[in-house]
């Protein structure tokens, strides 16, 4: 279900890490909890974002819920694709990455989740 | 999660079949109800290209009957009443003297001296304790709280008609929009009324509540054939916005007068006097100074239920309903805003820190295509 590829949060965010670059989505449990996904609001290329604190929002047709970054560092991509197609979030929420962050603390990625755990988490 | 509250919801009749079908299940007016089955977008495009299959027996019914019935609801509602023939229903306000909503209902006429209303699910102890506090003494006309002795069951879309006649030997075809008729759904006694809150042609079936699985899952079967979908309260709320039609604690409620939510045509000034009347006929006379208006988003944006609404960079006005409609696309709502602004007008809506600019448009929003 949760693939081991992965870290994740406890805020249902996964990152994906690879050469210092992480790309970040939100996890299965995520989108179904949010239902239909309609609009995903997300920083600009050059946006610092903090480890914990929001860093766009994602709607459903029901609500409203806040992305919260796994890692500090500079959004040096934004995946354009969802500003038309954001039902892409429910389709393939592990294939569906939203923005790559250039880590500016890798060690900060100790304190994520791995599959086992969120998949605990989540039971 | 929380164990104490959700002890305290009540259940519908069919809410067995709901876990059955895997809807997922929340808290609403009191009630544990379903919001959403195969998803939202998903049930309401059903119910737009073919049909969908509601529950809203969570809704409540107050029936007033005596030999001066008539009176009492002339007296206790905005709309004239006595337009009303046996069979058939009106859309209608309970007024407080301020002329704003105890709750927006459905009156249907029995029988002469004998009427049912449907009222919101949240509100039925409140209107029932009106209702029965309110009838003039002296008249001859009593109220009761019938909600537990019906189910009702909304099977709605362009295909609703094809799913339900099977099923009952009531001819649909002949029921006019807003009229109902007596007789059996899938063998059981029943009550079809040609309403709903959602846009299109559809039907809502009052039944006993011992009797809410077996129709259900008959009108199921029966609408295999257009792949009907169970839909939930969702759909049921992005449908109605879609309509334009108000939803009682989000866009009318007791601080908002009848004239201000735009629905001056269920205000029948000619039949007398009624509670609310002389506030409603002083605003009229002196111009509501705000009102309930359509709009939809300039900006990329989605507005929500209680965003603030700014013209000319002044707050202005609260936006009351707001999603991103899944047939138009669109993201729309109703709103709140000064009197003077009319159609084609832009005004601001603060989404999170920024300010959106949205346009008044034409309720409602979405029109269903005549056959």
């Amino acid at each position: 279900m949760y693939p081991d590829t992965l870290k994740y949060t406890k805020d249902h965010e996964w990152i994906l890490i690879e050469d210092g670059i992480g790309r970040v989505g939100i996890t299965d449990f995520a989108q179904r909890q949010l239902g239909d996904v309609v609009y995903v609001d997300l920083p600009e290329p050059g946006t610092a974002v903090t480890q914990g604190q929001p860093f766009g929002t994602i709607e459903s047709v029901k609500a409203v819920s806040e992305l919260f970054a796994p890692v500090s560092g500079e959004v040096i991509e934004v995946n354009e694709a969802l500003k038309n197609t954001p039902e892409q979030v429910n389709r393939d929420p592990h294939g569906t990455w939203m923005v790559a962050i250039r880590l500016s603390q890798p060690a900060e990625v100790d304190a994520l989740l791995d599959a086992a755990a969120y998949g605990e988490l989540v039971r | 999660m929380t164990p104490v509250e959700s002890s305290a919801l009540r259940r519908t009749p069919l809410h067995a079949r709901h876990l059955a079908l895997g809807a997922r299940m929340v808290p609403f007016g009191g009630w544990e109800m379903p919001v959403e089955y195969s998803g939202i977008t998903d049930e309401h495009l059903a119910v737009r290209s073919r049909a969908g299959l509601f529950d809203v027996s969570h809704m409540g019914e107050i029936e007033v009957a005596g030999r001066d019935a008539l009176a009492a609801l002339q007296h206790l509602t905005s709309n004239d009443v006595s337009k009303l023939q046996i069979g058939q229903a009106q859309y209608s306000a309970l007024t407080t003297p301020q002329g704003t909503f105890v709750d927006d209902l459905l009156v249907y006429r029995l029988a002469d001296d004998h009427f049912l209303l449907v009222v919101n699910a949240s509100n039925i102890e409140k209107d029932h304790a009106w209702i029965a506090g309110g009838i003039p003494s002296g008249l001859d006309a009593v109220a009761v709280n019938t909600s537990s002795r019906y189910a009702l069951i909304a099977v709605q879309g362009p295909a609703a008609r094809e799913v339900l006649q099977p099923l009952t030997g009531v001819e649909l075809a002949s029921i006019r929009y807003y009229w109902f008729a007596t007789g059996e759904v899938a063998g059981v006694r029943a009550t079809v009324s040609r309403t709903g809150y959602t846009g299109e042609d559809g039907f809502e079936v009052f039944v006993a509540p011992q009797y809410a699985e077996r129709v259900w899952d008959a009108l199921l079967e029966a609408g295999r054939p257009v792949d009907i979908r169970p839909a939930g309260l969702g759909a049921r709320d992005t449908l109605r916005l879609e309509a334009g039609m108000r939803l009682y604690g989000n866009d009318i409620d007791e601080t908002t007068t009848v004239l201000e939510a735009d629905l001056e045509w269920i205000v029948a000034w000619q039949k007398g006097d009624f509670v609310g009347r002389e506030a409603l006929a002083a605003q009229k006379a002196a111009g509501v100074s705000r009102r309930l208006v359509g709009f939809e988003m300039v900006d990329r944006a989605i507005a929500r239920h209680g965003y603030r609404v700014f013209v000319d960079g002044a707050d202005a006005g609260v936006v009351t309903s707001g999603t991103q409609t899944p047939f138009l696309k669109k993201a729309v709502g109703m709103a709140y805003v000064p009197a003077r602004l009319s159609t084609g007008d832009e005004f601001e809506i603060e989404v999170r820190n920024r300010r959106a600019r949205a346009r008044i448009v034409p309720l409602p929003f979405y029109k269903r295509p005549r056959k």
